[in-house]
């Protein structure tokens, strides 16, 4: 009922004009400016860490994805190589890296006096600036190339670690005073060198693609390794974590009786959410390694890990976009005679997909970049693997993990280690940009309207 | 509608398709339906008229066992769907459904073309051995859901795109495809305007000749119009069932009197 003389003990209010603020709406409008400053102040502060963060990890990180060689031409002596002559594979592979250490003597003085390079330097320092991992790359090159022996053959071999901080501005002629890896001397050849181009710094692939290399050369050391370390683990959570939490929350959501049982269980996955990653870590290590004798340091272990710390993510994403789909498509598909089963499956399931796959790229991304259950199960520390020849190697066989490679890096003494971590860093988080640039293009492009 | 013209409507048929015998339904602790006894003739259509919350789409929903889907309803004594019992153990409520087919009262449409909206009915019970007969049935139901003209030539748009009252229809076509013996139609046209109702109105009359039809509703010119047979539904009892001219002229209850010339509801 509409009443509209005023009440008695309700006095009319006075006339007021439109034209001027009631001191109630000066007070409501400043309350509401103050409010939009404030979220405008919180959203700059936000931007302005994020850009900080962006700024200091490309600044820093860049410089690992270049790298200081050398090129030189090394004469591959038959005398010191195969001393029968005959192209034996086997004696070939007698001759260890020692034997072609004087093989890069020779090529770097052939190399100074050729450029007519002025220098005291012992034919030992002289290679002194090369990589340790010279040697190497040229023993292999000798071994996949027999015939090649006799020849000279031109190679560009890796510059050792405070060459490569030289030229990149790490190293200066101060901070090496007492520095037994490389003298002043060494330097003005460096700086000889790089003014007759022998020495060059470029793009270095074997950053992204490369193994991890000992403490001594870090020069040599990539990501790539424990890239594939991260893939397999990464293929381990998505064959299980995917189908187990898209069933359990199936199950949960649409077929399970709502009573106390399923009321506990639906706590205790929101409170498994919340468990620290570490906990499973020794979860994996107490369970997976000790009781099942799973292989330490394997991807296999770090995936069922990372399976049981995403699984949570899962099931809570996936319940939230099976309930987000209106029960009146449920009605509409049970009013034709549909099964519960085929109801979910022709209808729900299909209008849930992009919120489970948001959430499931979520969860991935978010194992990824987990590092804490992986230190408990050994997948951290040196580990001085090549590339698996197979998936089931690849499972099996010990590998670290993108963000355990960073952590690894960051904890050596070379500050060129340090430099790859942030390198590292941003190729974790180019991954990790992705994934989620993934999540929210599919939820753009597949949610549909109803 | 004339009133003279009600009371002449005859009844084309007097078998009973579906007997309801002392139905109660509780919703947890709410007593939702009270002692509901009920018989509804095949090929007519029953109006279930009544107050909000008198549970007439409740009872509407234990014809088909939808209600079965609420975790906390609990339905006793016996509905027959031509003399066997729909809560008997032994009968899937799939099995029932497509027998009982049902229109809500929101138009559902699946987000699905036109065509597939149809067709899936039809595709989950076999009813097609092939494409032809697919399309067959599809134009068939369409056409017996007036659409058809409407819609023939964008068999491929999605459903969700049509309008209110097309929508309605379609979920009607869907409805009609699996062949049902009984359709249910919960407050069918409470979202449509004047002339979408009219024209669902028109079908529900048409429908008669195949299935038998129950349909709620809240308006009582609806009921008036469409319907041979009306119940009336307050606070969980059937009050009282008869002709709909009857109902609507000359009602046994105070209470019918009450609700028809608007002095309850």
């Amino acid at each position: 009922m509409t009443d509209l003389s005023p009440t008695p003990d309700q006095p009319a209010a006075a006339k007021t004009s439109l034209l001027t603020l009631s001191p109630r709406t000066v007070k409501r409008n400043s309350a509401e400016t103050r409010f939009k400053a404030y979220g405008i102040g919180a959203i700059a502060v936000g931007l302005m860490m994020l850009l900080v963060l962006v700024a200091t990890i490309v600044g820093r990180g860049t410089g690992a994805f270049q790298q200081t060689f050398i090129t030189v031409n090394v004469e591959l002596l038959e005398a010191k190589l195969d001393k029968n002559g005959e192209r034996n594979i086997e004696d070939i592979k007698r001759v260890t890296t020692f034997g072609y250490a004087p093989l890069l003597k020779t090529a770097m003085k052939n190399t100074v006096s050729e450029l007519g390079i002025e220098t005291d330097l012992k034919a030992k320092h002289l290679a002194g600036i090369l990589s340790k991992s010279a040697v190497a790359q040229l023993r292999a090159y000798v071994l996949a190339n027999p015939d090649q022996i006799g020849q000279t053959v031109e190679f560009r071999f890796l510059a050792q670690s405070r060459v490569d901080g030289y030229l990149k501005g790490r190293v200066s002629r101060e901070s090496i005073e007492n520095d037994k890896n490389i003298s002043p001397a060494q330097l003005d050849l460096v700086d000889a060198l790089v003014a007759a181009g022998v020495i060059e710094k470029t793009f270095n692939l074997d950053f992204i693609l490369g193994s991890d290399a000992s403490d001594q050369r870090p020069e040599a050391a990539g990501m790539g390794v424990s890239m594939l370390g991260s893939l397999f683990m990464m293929l381990v959570v998505l064959a299980l974590a995917l189908p187990i939490g898209v069933a359990a929350s199936i199950y949960l959501e649409e077929f399970a009786p709502k009573n106390w049982i399923t009321d506990v269980i639906e706590v205790n996955i929101a409170n498994l959410a919340a468990v620290p990653s570490i906990v499973y870590g020794i979860l994996g290590l107490a369970v997976f390694i000790n009781y099942m004798h799973l292989p330490m340091s394997a991807p296999l272990v770090g995936g069922l890990v990372l399976t049981l710390m995403t699984l949570p993510t899962i099931i809570i994403s996936t319940r939230a976009s099976l309930k987000a789909v209106p029960p009146s498509i449920r009605d509409a598909a049970l009013g034709v005679g549909a099964s519960k089963m085929q109801s979910v499956f022709h209808h729900v399931l299909p209008l849930a997909a992009p919120g489970i796959l948001t959430g499931t790229i979520i969860g991935l991304a978010q194992a990824l970049g987990e590092t804490a259950p992986l230190l408990l199960i050994g997948m951290v520390g040196f580990i001085a693997s090549n590339a698996p020849e197979t998936i089931g190697e690849g499972l099996l066989s010990p590998n670290s993990a993108m963000p355990a490679q960073i952590y690894e890096w960051a904890k050596r003494a070379d500050p060129a280690f340090y430099e790859r971590a942030w390198g590292g860093i941003i190729i974790l988080l180019v991954f990790l940009v992705t994934m989620n640039t993934v999540a929210v293009v599919l939820r753009r492009r597949f949610e549909r309207r109803w | 509608m004339n009133t003279m013209n009600m009371m002449d409507k005859t009844l084309d048929t007097q078998t009973t398709k579906i007997s309801a015998r002392d139905v109660n339904v509780y919703y947890g602790d709410t007593h939702a339906i009270k002692d509901v006894n009920v018989e509804i003739d095949a090929n007519t259509v029953t109006a279930f008229i009544g107050p909000s919350g008198c549970g007439k789409s409740t009872f509407l929903r234990c014809i088909n066992r939808m209600n079965d889907t609420i975790d906390v309803c609990r339905v006793t004594g016996d509905i027959l769907l031509d003399g066997e019992d729909i809560y008997d153990k032994r009968v899937d409520p799939v099995q029932l459904r497509a027998k009982v087919g049902m229109v809500f009262q929101k138009p559902n449409p699946f987000p699905k073309s036109i065509y597939d909206n149809v067709a899936y009915g039809p595709k989950i019970h076999g009813l097609a051995r092939n494409k032809a007969e697919m399309d067959e049935i599809v134009e068939k139901s369409l056409r017996r859901a007036a659409i058809w003209e409407e819609v023939k030539d964008r068999l491929d748009a999605p459903g969700t795109g049509l309008s209110g009252g097309q929508q309605q229809r379609l979920c009607i076509a869907r409805a009609i495809a699996t062949e049902p013996e009984v359709l249910l139609m919960d407050e069918p046209c409470s979202a449509l305007d004047p002339i979408a109702t009219a024209q669902v109105e028109e079908l529900i009359d048409e429908l008669r000749t195949n299935f038998s039809v129950v349909i709620v509703t809240h308006s009582m010119q609806q009921a008036a119009r469409v319907s041979q047979k009306t119940a009336f539904f307050h606070l969980g009892n059937l009050v009282e069932f008869g002709p709909t001219g009857q109902i609507f002229t000359n009602p046994d209850d105070p209470r019918t009197e009450s609700y028809i010339t608007g002095r309850i509801g």
